[in-house]
């Protein structure tokens, strides 16, 4: 096996033995990124030879989402609104992953420009390909993140979760995405998508690298006024690789009429296995489902016009060239914006504005109420809930990127988690016939990422889809 | 609902975007039909319900009143597309 | 009054807090361009905003003075809209839950206190500076970000004068608070009106006009005068009143209207999602109340109790916070009970001093010990009053003792009859006319002749001495 191809933690003990030095790991990156990168296009730009670009190799490398600000290094959101943008700071993660002497990777995964999307089809760079299938989607927003993870292009990555963007493209590409709990992890430093829901998390091969990971950027940050000034446990003592008694509620309306055969099939295989573990399983209901994605578009846009507006070309990134303040900004933003984020913003602007705030914000804030309270209620008897994360596997390239609505609903069982707070992961449980993988989706209650972590382990360790890799 | 092409200029107005005839036609399209789905909510009866404007149960952060480093003018405007001396510069105002 | 007058008054006051609201950057004025800055308050892409603690302890105390009714449950908002001196385009304000509502103020125009309603009080951040050249405007983000309260007043004004009087009780209780520095010229303080006019006895309000850009109380007042003046113009030839804003310009003394905006603003007001909701508890409010000091009208009343002021002196004197303190330390360490002849020291040489130096009350380089040595000299009759100020001033100067400069100036006043009655024949032989006068009646001719007896001894002859000697030797 090259040293790529490890997961970070046996990584880590090889650094620790010192069988393995940090310059040869990142060596046998750059051979693979050479080798896949022209197919695959995890990375939003590669300009440079890295190697002579990292100052300081004293541990593992980890590949960053192009939305997460690293100093010095350019964080664009895969806008060309931010082309050349280079932050003068550090998000609070990335100073955290320092601290822990991880190497911040040079080159920022591809993304959804500022997170818009569920495919990565809308980067300014241009699609990413899912390493298990080329000419389909990785899933998006973080699809940059998990498809490096995925074929070994990166040892972990870090991706941001508004509405599914981490654990949707983690489902498609077979890896391990982890959404955590509203207030765990800084967003300082992360650019904005909408405020309430963003989190940043962990895409990694496996659990035990996920628990790390998280343990790593998770804590209370001072910059942050809405991170939770909460212990931070040690999440690998939560891989106890047993279930027994655990109880588990299984959503009856996330298994509709709309969703794909073949993953409802492997779904519900997945619940088998977990019941043979020694969970106990029962139906239970989230009576507010069907209005999540709605809520999800009035609320998340409305954030999002607001959070994107200080993109007008007057202290950074892209400006249209013209001699009037007012056509500055309306070119700026013209050009500078890709279709899906004017769509956004135009829809956000709409809701907030003037006769209409209370019939769409207002009522999608009440709403939010409601849908959180089905989750107080079931996890008043139950541990965890588990779903599907998508009702299909990846689809292909171009296929759902002319039907916005459609590609709004791919997200109808993520989103209610961000709607919510609460954590929720995904892990793969199993392939459909053409070789797509599919992702099963875990939600606990708020700052459970323990209880994650035990079902996912306890599922993983008792399956082999984390280990199988994609034929590239 | 239906959202009409003045309505979609008028917003587009207020975000700052210039819509090209081509894309007000494809956006309206988009729109109407992403409202009539978000149309559901009405169904609802909210009356009594709080809006969920914070999602976590805390208040009051603050922070204390003292000093921390500044960037220098320079970092302040390193990624400026026009600067002028250490100010930021932008087309003449017309009011 | 066919026309009644109605003015609203906006002011926006910046807090002297160290830091900014929401950051950590300096708020000193006049710093090189763009280095009181950092990601949070330059809006760069990530920056999260956390709110400063003190900022929020001088806006309640604020309030509280102004005894308005503390919102428990208070939050911010984002006012939306698109300006080069905003970085987020947004600013972060207070909408539909503000801080504070339903105080008021008392003006002292007329001879009794009129009681003005202030709406409200609430946080938000100031935006940045704007230099316009001929082709560009240029930006500096320094005073972004700086945390500012925006109190507004109901229309219960009714004059300029009123106006004028509102924005100096409330510069005078912002003082006593020291939360801030209320300087017009630095723009710690600015001030919008709103002004409309209605016939009298009319319960309508008339449409209403804006005016910007008043860099003074001076210009406040100034401006709102030359509005009631147009406006009654325009309504005495039947115009019809359109709502628009105008600026004033001080240099041509007009108004001018601005460009009509296209309609009404759309802000698209909506809880910020990265800041919390704040809970003002009572124990909080309590503890604040506790930390208000006197306030002007409340030192003036206890003047008038306690050291026997008129009301008339006792304003002044409360006017200024460190001037009272000054003020009332003098009256405390002026012996005996009846404070009167300190009080008119105070109100009359003293503050006199102050404005020929052009400096504060408080700030005259006086030993208080001496000033009262000096009036015992006047009381005691050693030493005319015209005398005494004079030494005033030399007190102010040398910082020498009474004693001294008295007789180093020789300025001990001459009492003694017998070298007066040579001054006063001399007097007499010079004034005829006077004289004559005086025995026809008229009662300024004996207050020339003593005057011209102080001139010739150099002022210190003892006036009502002078006065009983002229009177006894003509009669």
């Amino acid at each position: 096996m090259e040293l790529n191809q490890f997961t970070a933690h046996e990584l880590l003990g090889k650094l620790k033995a010192k069988i393995a030095s940090p310059k040869v790991i990142l060596d046998s990156l750059y051979t693979r990124i050479q080798k896949i990168e022209p197919k695959v296009k995890a990375y939003a730009r590669i300009d440079k030879d890295p190697a002579g670009i990292i100052p300081d190799l004293s541990g593992l490398p980890i590949t960053i989402k192009d939305n997460i600000c690293t100093a010095g290094l350019p964080t664009e959101c895969c806008s060309k609104i931010l082309q050349g943008f280079r932050p003068p700071y550090d998000a609070t993660v990335i100073k955290k992953l320092k601290e822990s002497s991880a190497v911040i990777f040079p080159w920022k995964a591809n993304m959804d420009e500022f997170a818009f999307g569920s495919s990565t089809e809308n980067s300014y760079f241009g699609p990413t390909h899912n390493p298990w299938d080329l000419e389909c989607v990785p899933g998006g927003s973080s699809g940059g993140s998990a498809a490096a993870v995925a074929s070994d292009e990166a040892i972990w990555a870090l991706g941001s979760d508004t509405g599914g963007s981490i654990r949707q493209p983690a489902a498609f590409c077979g890896v391990v995405g982890l959404k955590p709990t509203y207030g765990r992890v800084s967003r300082f430093g992360l650019i904005a998508f909408a405020s309430s829901l963003d989190q940043i998390g962990p895409i990694t091969k496996d659990v035990q690298d996920a628990a790390i990971l998280t343990g790593l950027i998770s804590g209370y940050d001072p910059f942050d006024s809405t991170s939770v000034d909460q212990d931070v446990p040690d999440y690998t003592k939560s891989l106890t690789g047993e279930i027994k008694g655990l109880r588990i509620g299984i959503p009856k309306e996330y298994f509709i009429a709309g969703m794909d055969a073949e993953v409802k099939t492997i779904i519900e295989e997945a619940v088998n296995k977990l019941k043979n573990l020694g969970a106990l399983t029962n139906p239970v209901t989230l009576p507010h489902t069907e209005y999540a994605v709605p809520v999800y578009y009035i609320i998340a846009t409305a954030e999002a016009s607001s959070n994107l507006a200080r993109f007008d070309g007057v202290q950074y990134g892209y400006r249209a060239k013209t001699d009037n303040l007012l056509q500055m900004y309306k070119l700026t933003r013209a050009q500078g914006f890709g279709r899906e984020a004017k769509r956004r913003i135009i829809l956000g602007t709409f809701a907030l504005s003037h006769g209409y705030y209370d019939a769409y914000y207002l009522r999608a804030l009440k709403v939010r109420t409601l849908i959180k309270q089905d989750f107080d209620k079931v996890f008043q008897d139950f541990d965890c809930i588990v779903a599907p994360t998508s009702p299909s596997s990846a689809f292909k390239i171009g296929e759902r990127v002319q039907d916005p609505l459609k590609m709004y609903l791919s997200d109808i069982y993520t989103i209610s988690a961000n709607l919510a707070g609460i954590p929720a992961i995904s892990i793969p449980c199993g392939f459909t016939k053409k070789g797509l993988p599919v992702g099963l989706q875990i939600m606990a209650k708020a700052f459970d990422e323990e209880m994650l972590f035990r079902v996912a382990h306890t599922f993983e360790q008792n399956t082999d889809w984390h280990k199988l890799k994609p034929k590239l | 609902m239906s959202i009409d092409k003045e309505t979609i200029k008028h917003v587009a107005h207020l975000a700052r975007i210039e819509l090209q005839a081509n894309e007000l036609e494809k956006l309206s399209g988009e729109l109407h039909g992403i409202l009539d789905f978000i149309d559901k909510l009405k169904d609802l009866n909210v009356e009594q319900v709080k809006p969920a404007s914070h999602i976590l149960p805390i208040s009051n952060v603050l922070r204390e009143d003292k000093l921390h480093v500044s960037l220098t003018s320079q970092k302040a405007l390193e990624n400026a597309p026009s600067k002028k001396g250490n100010f930021f510069s932008v087309p003449k105002i017309i009011e | 009054m066919k026309y009644q007058t109605v003015i609203g008054l906006e002011v926006h006051l910046q807090l002297n807090t160290k830091t900014k609201a929401f950051c950590g950057c300096s708020t000193d004025f006049g710093k090189a361009p763009n280095s009181n800055v950092c990601p949070v308050c330059l809006g760069f892409p990530g920056a999260l905003p956390v709110y400063n603690r003190q900022a929020l302890n001088s806006a309640i105390k604020l309030a509280l003075a102004f005894g308005c009714q503390i919102q428990e449950h208070t939050k911010f908002d984002r006012k939306n809209y698109f300006y080069p001196d905003l970085p987020k385009n947004y600013q972060i304000s207070q909408f539909d839950l503000p801080l504070s509502r339903n105080g008021f103020l008392n003006i002292y125009t007329y001879e009794k206190p009129k009681r003005i309603g202030i709406t409200r009080v609430h946080l938000e951040e100031d935006a940045g500076k704007l230099i316009h050249e001929t082709e560009v405007s240029l930006v500096d983000f320094n005073r972004t970000g700086i945390p500012l309260l925006e109190i507004v007043s109901e229309p219960d004004l009714n004059s300029p004068q009123e106006a004028f009087d509102y924005l100096n009780s409330l510069k005078s209780i912002i003082e006593y608070l020291d939360v801030s520095d209320c300087d017009m010229e630095k723009g710690s303080l600015r001030c919008d009106a709103n002004i409309s006019l209605r016939l009298s006895g009319a319960k309508e309000l008339g449409v209403k006009t804006e005016l910007k850009n008043m860099n003074s109380f001076k210009g406040v007042k100034d401006a709102l005068t030359f509005e009631v003046k147009r406006q009654t113009q325009l309504l005495e030839i039947g115009q019809e009143m359109v709502q628009e804003t105008r600026l004033w310009d001080a240099q041509k003394q007009l108004t001018l209207t601005m460009r009509t905006k296209e309609g009404a603003k759309d802000y698209r007001y909506f809880p910020d999602p990265d800041l919390t909701v704040f809970i003002i508890a009572p124990s909080m409010i309590e503890q604040i109340k506790t930390q208000l000091p006197e306030l002007p009208h409340e030192k003036m009343r206890r003047f008038i109790k306690e050291y026997g002021l008129t009301e008339y002196d006792a304003k002044i004197l409360v006017s200024s916070k460190n001037d009272a303190e000054f003020a009332e330390n003098c009256l405390q360490k002026y012996p005996g009970q009846d404070k009167k002849e300190m009080v008119n020291w105070l109100i009359g040489p003293l503050l006199s001093e102050a404005n020929l130096r052009k400096v504060k009350l408080h700030e005259l380089n006086l030993e208080k010990k001496e000033l009262i040595n000096l009036i015992g000299f006047v009381q005691r009759q050693e030493i005319s009053y015209l005398s005494a100020k004079a030494v005033l001033s030399q007190l102010i100067d040398t910082g020498k003792s009474a004693q001294d400069l008295i007789q180093s100036g020789n300025l001990q006043q001459v009492s003694n009859t017998d070298a007066l009655k040579q001054i006063i024949e001399t007097v007499i032989q010079e004034n005829v006319k006077s004289v004559s006068d005086f025995k026809a009646g008229k009662a300024n001719a004996l207050m020339y002749l003593v005057g011209q007896v102080m001139k010739k001894s150099s002022g210190k002859a003892n006036p009502k001495l002078v006065g009983e000697l002229i009177r006894g030797r003509l009669n």
